[in-house]
């Protein structure tokens, strides 16, 4: 009781704001839980279940869909393929989170898994029938796009981020430049410019296709946001440890390679789990140049003539699995700040 | 080779490829550009636009106005969703972020629950929830939600009185008083919403910056929980707050290029549409991206200004 008044009750601000807060959940509450729960339409082989007198939410259309939202136009009896890339590409960045993993191997990993998700997807060998990837959507491209995009970005911000702290006017002019550029207008634009622009920039006769053009963007894109959080990285190093190296006479590649980056990088992993979850949500930008990521397919859904008007569940769905995804990362992010990545076997 | 002249080197090589690259580029666009048959230059910015644009703010515009028009239209639909949703970003943050470190147990647990979730889920998902949650869900006019006296939700919009100018329900739809279109409020409501979440946590940081003993003191010399607040802890935690503070303002106004996607006519709509029109693509794209790198590097000269003028004495850097 005694608790109760003192983080409830204990002025008169406290008393309103709990009793406000008391009378807005009882006057919303049994409503929305009428609406997704009770009366909600789980099954329904015809739309029309959905939309009698009384009825909730009708979670039959997710279910009506779910193959098109989780695969997109992929082959319908291939759909097996998506899945297990999906399956595999989450499997990967699980097993990336623990610190066990973070070895010399890990890289080598990736390639290998990607690979593997490549031949999966693209098929055309093992008897797996080739399918374009103008075809790939749902679930497993807002993955691909964000694995790959940081998978390709990393890398680059890295030389990004040493180049802007680098000694040489020249070099440091060109990364500084590059990355205001970028970090100074909406990803919008840069993946406006990938789709109508890039073709114009290519020599006559070579095309890339739309799915590539829009990664390499989003590649673009997160590397100059990646490089700010390794440059915070890089100066958050005591001087010491360069002049250490210098003394010693390591050469400027291996002093970065062997001394400097191994530490900052370490240093930037928690500041890098929360860059990732941001451009994680940004890659569902692609929907505007017209890819059938997970946003899209969802939104296509909702054109079907049958099964129009239930835009709030559609939404609600595409909250509530970006949402799985990007609050794993964050309290994943949380626990690194805290005190390190969880250990896969207890080491001492 | 000593030291500087392989620095110089390297230097010279990177120019020499980039120019190179550049160059190459642009050689090829221009034989594109030809094979193509397409224009380039900005004189179209002075022909015909011949489109209509959903809402021009307080400016005139019809189909027959120039494109340049028209893009000046767009850009003041983007700067007017950006600085009222700063305003009100700010507001809805600032309380957010206070009332995750007040007394209220009950209240402190909503706010934060309400940063996760907001934060965790795509700023796009967000505007398309609520652009069918205010176009397909919410009534028609005739029976529009009436939350306070003079204020109307319907799936037209919302409408709500001005001093003197009431909306009355006309036919089948409202006139007078002021109107927000489901697409602008759909819009403002997503980045507000979205935003004041990030700017909840800078707020709550910089409170947390200050130290205790600056609010033991303030108490004990007898000042007030709110006048603590008001005169000791925020005018310390503002330092602190302030340059991320700046930073989510101009993520609001990237952000309110999202507007595209449904379709709130602001500048990089309407250079979408003009770009689909007349070809022009890279003229599009440059000119979005001179107008959000104006938007940029102002905001970030004022909070270099800004930071220089509450600096601690002694402690500028």
């Amino acid at each position: 009781m005694k608790w109760l008044r003192a983080q409830l009750f204990s002025n008169w601000w406290s008393t309103l704001a709990t009793l406000a807060i008391l009378w807005l959940a009882w006057k919303a509450l049994p409503p929305f839980v009428e609406w997704a729960f009770v009366d909600a339409v789980w099954r329904a082989a015809d739309p029309r279940e959905c939309r009698a007198p009384g009825a909730g939410a009708c979670w039959a259309f997710i279910w009506e869909k779910h193959r098109f939202i989780l695969f997109g136009t992929y082959p319908y009896g291939q759909h097996w393929r998506p899945a297990a890339a999906t399956v595999l590409l989450i499997s990967l960045w699980v097993f990336s989170s623990f610190r066990y993993s973070w070895k010399w191997w890990l890289p080598a990993l990736w390639a290998a898994g990607l690979a593997l998700i490549a031949v999966l997807m693209w098929g055309g060998t093992l008897g797996l029938p080739y399918v374009e990837n103008e075809r790939w959507g749902g679930l497993i491209l807002t993955l691909l796009l964000a694995s790959a995009g940081i998978a390709f970005a990393f890398p680059l911000s890295i030389l990004l981020a040493l180049g802007r702290r680098s000694g040489l006017p020249v070099v440091r002019a060109a990364c500084a430049g590059y990355i205001e550029l970028i970090r100074g207008v909406p990803l919008i634009s840069v993946l406006f410019m990938a789709s109508v622009m890039l073709p114009l920039f290519l020599p006559a006769g070579v095309t890339i296709d739309k799915l590539l053009r829009a990664q390499l963007a989003l590649v673009l894109f997160a590397a100059a946001y990646l490089a700010e959080v390794v440059r915070g990285g890089l100066q958050a190093m005591p001087r010491h440890q360069e002049e250490t190296a210098d003394a010693l006479g390591f050469s400027w590649w291996g002093k970065m390679r062997l001394v400097i980056l191994p530490q900052a990088l370490r240093l930037s992993i928690p500041p890098l789990v929360n860059t990732f979850i941001g451009f994680f949500k940004d890659t569902s930008l692609v929907l505007i140049i017209g890819l059938f990521d997970l946003l899209s397919t969802i939104k296509v859904s909702l054109q079907d003539p049958a099964w129009s008007g239930f835009g709030a569940e559609a939404y609600l769905f595409a909250c509530l699995v970006y949402f799985a995804f990007c609050y794993a990362m964050s309290a994943y992010s949380r626990r690194l700040e805290r005190g390190g990545a969880p250990r896969l076997l207890a080491q001492s | 080779m000593t030291r500087r002249a392989r620095g110089l080197l390297v230097q010279a090589a990177l120019a020499a490829a980039l120019l190179l690259g550049l160059g190459y580029l642009a050689w090829n666009t221009a034989q594109n550009l030809e094979a193509r048959k397409i224009a380039s230059g900005f004189a179209y910015l002075w022909r015909e636009a011949g489109f209509e644009i959903g809402e021009t703010g307080f400016f005139a515009y019809n189909a027959a106005d120039s494109y340049l028009r028209a893009l000046a239209i767009g850009l003041s639909n983007t700067l007017r969703v950006a600085a009222i949703g700063v305003v009100l970003a700010t507001a809805l943050g600032t309380l957010l972020g206070l009332a995750r470190l007040g007394p209220n147990l009950l209240l402190s647990k909503l706010a934060g629950a309400y940063v996760e979730v907001l934060r965790n889920i795509p700023l796009l998902v967000q505007l398309f929830f609520w652009y069918v949650l205010i176009s397909e869900n919410l009534p028609a006019p005739a029976a529009a939600l009436n939350p306070l006296p003079g204020v109307f939700l319907s799936n037209r919009g919302i409408f709500f009185p001005l001093p003197g100018d009431a909306p009355v329900l006309s036919g089948f739809n409202f006139t007078g008083g002021g109107a927000l279109s489901p697409e602008f409020a759909a819009l403002l409501t997503g980045l507000v919403t979205y935003t004041a979440a990030f700017i909840a946590e800078i707020v709550r940081a910089g409170v947390l910056s200050v130290p205790r003993g600056q609010v033991e003191a303030a108490r004990s010399l007898g000042l007030g929980r709110g006048d603590t607040l008001r005169r000791v802890v925020l005018p310390q935690a503002l330092r602190l707050i302030v340059p991320p503070l700046t930073s989510q303002y101009l993520n609001l106004t990237k952000n309110s290029s999202l507007a595209v996607a449904i379709g709130y006519p602001d500048l990089v709509s309407i250079a979408n549409t003009a770009m689909n029109q007349t070809g022009q693509a890279i003229e599009g794209v440059a000119s979005i991206m001179a107008v959000f790198l104006t938007i940029s590097l102002s905001i970030s000269a004022f909070m270099g200004w800004y930071n220089r003028r509450v600096a601690l004495r002694g402690l500028a850097r």
